[in-house]
């Protein structure tokens, strides 16, 4: 057995790497190999996505980090050196962008003292596109390194094309669903790997994915983060069904408003991680019609604007303030692509900023995650 | 190789709008060593015997038995030189007229420094400004000592304007550190305070000859103990705030706000002097502008510096919720020393307002006094102000002033009245 981070051959029943101290079985970083054979099939191109860039955003961290309140010097306790605001920390919030068209921002929001949200995204400049979002359990213990691991795992999964079946469009289905739980039992091994073996509240996290590969865009669920899409002509579709109380009440015949103020109404159903019940996600599949945003997010997001017409309100304010200001918020490390004034195409990562910074106006109770993918070409 | 900690006590949840942060930052220095030994420089030290006509036979036996005794104390290869003072001050040891004015100590030295200290005899007056110039002429005479130290014996007021004397402390200040006694009663307690505070050293009344021995040789066992030349506290708060106040608080209360130099723009340092195995506490309050809740900021950073190089620190920091649970709390050290420093400051009041002939004044703050040690479990206060007033019901701090008083016993309680002790386990 070897190290599945450096390579270095392991000794019988260890933990840890002795090379590089990389935990054994966790979130190993993957090559094309690891791709599981069930990704593909006969028919499927035989060249696969060869780079492995996906550790970059967090695990290269900048030596020296730039505090985000005042621009002095952020000091090696995590505090800036010149006004002593607390730093967020990488895991706190980081920021990917794989591709102009997709982004996503994943934030530690405002009440809680760490993030437990993960995401972990993939992208071409074809228009193939993973956004993989878990949300950590609060309740549990090391779910935010869980569910990092959780998402990038599934990431690393669904990066392969999609198998193209045997023509019948069932057989495409019955695939793809395949690859999506093949995902999502990679996305619960990494999870476990990442629990102490006595823990009483072992790590768990939900899942959503989202792949894109041209106007065809496929989803999966388990718990309540979720998928929407939102056409710039016509209503927002919120694609993926909650794994919650709030939902098992709404499918009962409770309104939306009165089954999301139900006691326990974020209570989840399914989940990954030790003690999860069932692992196979609920998977769906659309084709899009038109120019419009792919959304996933966690319930940090939704929760302040649950209905698709509420979030695509949201979504709408915040394409407007991209549009007006150049950039919502400041861009990490360097300014951003400023639109020409009327028609330029805001930015992904600039919408997402701001829809986290709405979640975080209206409270932030939760981790907030949101990652953004444009579909078609006009802004 | 000595080795500082620093660990801070202190309530970090503010309330929604809270700007003040205040903190308890205690440090510790352990294998300090032998002063003089650290090879930072050779240590000092220099013995000011008040040899003024007022010391009479006793006293004056006394202290020179005390002084003899301090020279046992003074370890080998210690430069020291022996200052009497009166009118003037004169080089009692060594007997040489030009060059270094400091011997180092040896079995030889030491012998010939006794019978220069026996030859002592009183006469004249009381100048203590120019026994204070006399020993840093002393220290500068020799270069290699880089670790200065003095023990001044009084036993009379001194006889010059406040503000000959102000100078002098002033020249002496940062350049050397000095332990002052008072013999007897006739000396003022409020005058020697200002020399052992500037010169970061301690002030106390020795009332009869007989304790002078023991005394002195603790003094120079302390300071021969003192392993660590010289720290600095270096205080960091972010832009836009404010130090309120930086105190040391255990041992003594000391004041330390006024005594800030600018390290940058952010960062202040203040002069703690020589350090042995000890540990010393410092209150630290900081005025921030209020953030969010939810938000989270260092407030200080508070560090021991040794020359230029940071020993050990501790982080003061701020996080604003609105859970009341957590911000109404008040840090159990916070509190106490909050109080062992209204407890020095009402002690002095209160005894001052007494020597002008203000009882009412006199009995309210005394009384608060005797409330404040008795809550803050400072034994060594509440005996002494036992001397010096009836407690009625030391809970609800009422009292009467005794009709007659030992002056020593009320020189002592305002010596004392600045000695704290640690929060009760």
């Amino acid at each position: 057995m070897t190290c599945a981070t450096c390579g270095q051959e392991l000794v019988e029943g260890a933990l840890f790497c002795e090379n590089c101290g990389a935990k054994v079985g966790a979130d190993a970083a993957p090559t094309a190999l690891d791709v599981p054979a069930g990704a593909t099939d006969d028919d499927s191109p035989i060249s696969r996505p060869t780079s492995v860039n996906h550790q970059q955003v967090v695990a290269d961290a900048p030596q020296t980090r730039v505090c985000a309140e005042c621009g002095g010097t952020v000091g090696a306790e995590g505090y800036c050196d010149q006004c002593g605001a607390k730093a967020a920390t990488e895991r706190d919030h980081f920021r990917e962008a794989p591709a102009a068209w997709v982004a996503g921002v994943c934030d530690r929001g405002v009440q809680h003292h760490r993030n437990e949200d993960a995401m972990a995204l993939w992208a071409d400049a074809s228009g193939r596109a993973v956004l993989v979002v878990c949300d950590g359990v609060s309740s549990s213990a090391d779910s935010d390194v869980a569910s990092l691991a959780a998402a990038r795992a599934a990431r690393d999964v669904l990066r392969a094309p999609m198998p193209k079946g045997l023509g019948v469009p069932e057989s495409v289905e019955a695939a793809a669903a395949k690859v999506f739980a093949q995902a999502a039992a990679a996305a619960n091994t990494a999870v476990i790997a990442n629990t102490a073996p006595s823990s009483p509240n072992p790590a768990s996290c939900t899942f959503v994915a989202a792949t894109l590969e041209g106007e065809l865009l496929r989803h999966a669920c388990i718990g309540d983060s979720r998928a929407y899409w939102f056409p710039d002509a016509g209503e927002g579709v919120q694609l993926t069904t909650d794994d919650s109380m709030a939902q098992m009440l709404i499918a009962g015949g409770t309104s939306r408003e009165e089954a999301e103020k139900a006691p326990q109404a974020h209570a989840i159903t399914k989940w990954l991680g030790k003690d999860s019940p069932d692992i196979v996600p609920v998977t769906g599949s659309r084709v899009l019609e038109g120019a419009g945003w792919v959304l996933v997010c966690s319930d940090g997001l939704w929760n302040y604007a649950s209905d698709p017409a509420a979030l695509r309100t949201q979504l709408d304010a915040a394409l407007t303030s991209v549009g007006e200001s150049g950039q919502a918020a400041p861009a990490e490390g360097g300014a951003a692509p400023v639109p020409a004034e009327g028609s330029a195409a805001p930015v992904p990562a600039d919408v997402a900023l701001a829809l986290v910074e709405f979640a975080k106006q209206a409270g932030g109770h939760d981790n907030i995650t949101v990652a953004l993918a444009r579909v078609g070409t006009a802004g | 190789m000595a080795d500082f900690s620093a660990t801070v006590y202190q309530n970090e949840f503010l309330a929604d709008g809270g700007t003040d942060v205040q903190a308890i930052v205690s440090i510790s220095c352990t294998g300090a060593g032998t002063a003089g030994q650290g090879g930072d420089g050779d240590a000092g030290e220099i013995i000011i015997i008040d040899t003024s006509g007022s010391m009479g036979v006793e006293t004056m036996e006394g202290a020179k038995a005390a002084a003899v005794a301090a020279l046992g104390e003074i370890v080998d290869g210690t430069w020291f030189a022996i200052i009497s003072g009166n009118g003037a001050a004169f080089l009692a040891y060594p007997n040489v007229k030009s060059g270094p004015g400091m011997v180092r100590m040896d079995s030889r030295t030491r012998a010939e420094a006794t019978r220069a200290i026996n030859n002592l005899s009183a006469a004249g007056g009381t100048v203590i400004s120019t026994w204070l110039d006399l020993a840093g002429t002393l220290f500068t005479s020799v270069p290699e000592v880089q670790q200065r130290h003095a023990l001044l014996l009084t036993d009379g007021e001194n006889n010059e304007p406040n503000e000959v004397l102000d100078a002098a402390i002033k020249r002496a200040t940062g350049f050397y550190q000095a332990d002052c006694r008072g013999a007897g009663t006739d000396w003022k307690v409020s005058e020697i305070r200002r020399i052992s505070q500037a010169l970061l050293g301690t002030v106390d009344i020795i009332p009869a000859p007989a304790q002078m021995q023991a005394e002195f040789e603790a003094i120079m066992r302390t300071a021969m103990s003192r392993g660590v030349a010289d720290a600095q506290l270096r205080v960091w708060a972010p832009q836009g705030a404010q130090v309120n106040f930086v105190r040391q608080v255990l041992p003594t209360v000391e004041d330390l706000t006024a005594r800030r130099t600018l390290v940058n723009d952010l960062t202040g340092s203040y002069p703690t002097g020589a350090w042995s195995d000890e540990t010393r506490d410092y209150h630290v309050s900081v005025r921030l502008a209020a953030k969010a809740l939810g938000q989270e900021q260092l407030a200080a950073r508070v560090q021991i510096c040794v020359g230029d190089e940071v020993k050990a620190q501790g982080l003061v920091k701020a996080k604003w919720s609105d859970d009341t649970n957590l911000t109404a709390r008040i840090d159990a050290q916070v509190a106490h020393y909050t109080g062992q420093t209204e407890l020095a400051q009402v002690i002095q009041e209160g005894l001052a307002a007494k020597a002008v002939g203000n009882e009412e004044l006199a009995t309210t703050k005394l009384g608060r006094a005797v409330q404040l040690a008795a809550e803050t479990g400072n034994d060594e206060a509440t005996s002494k102000l036992r001397k010096v007033v009836e407690v009625e019901d030391a809970g609800a701090g009422t009292v009467r002033l005794k009709k007659a008083v030992e002056k020593a016993d009320e020189m002592a309680l305002d010596t004392a009245s600045t000695k704290t002790t640690r929060v009760r386990k």
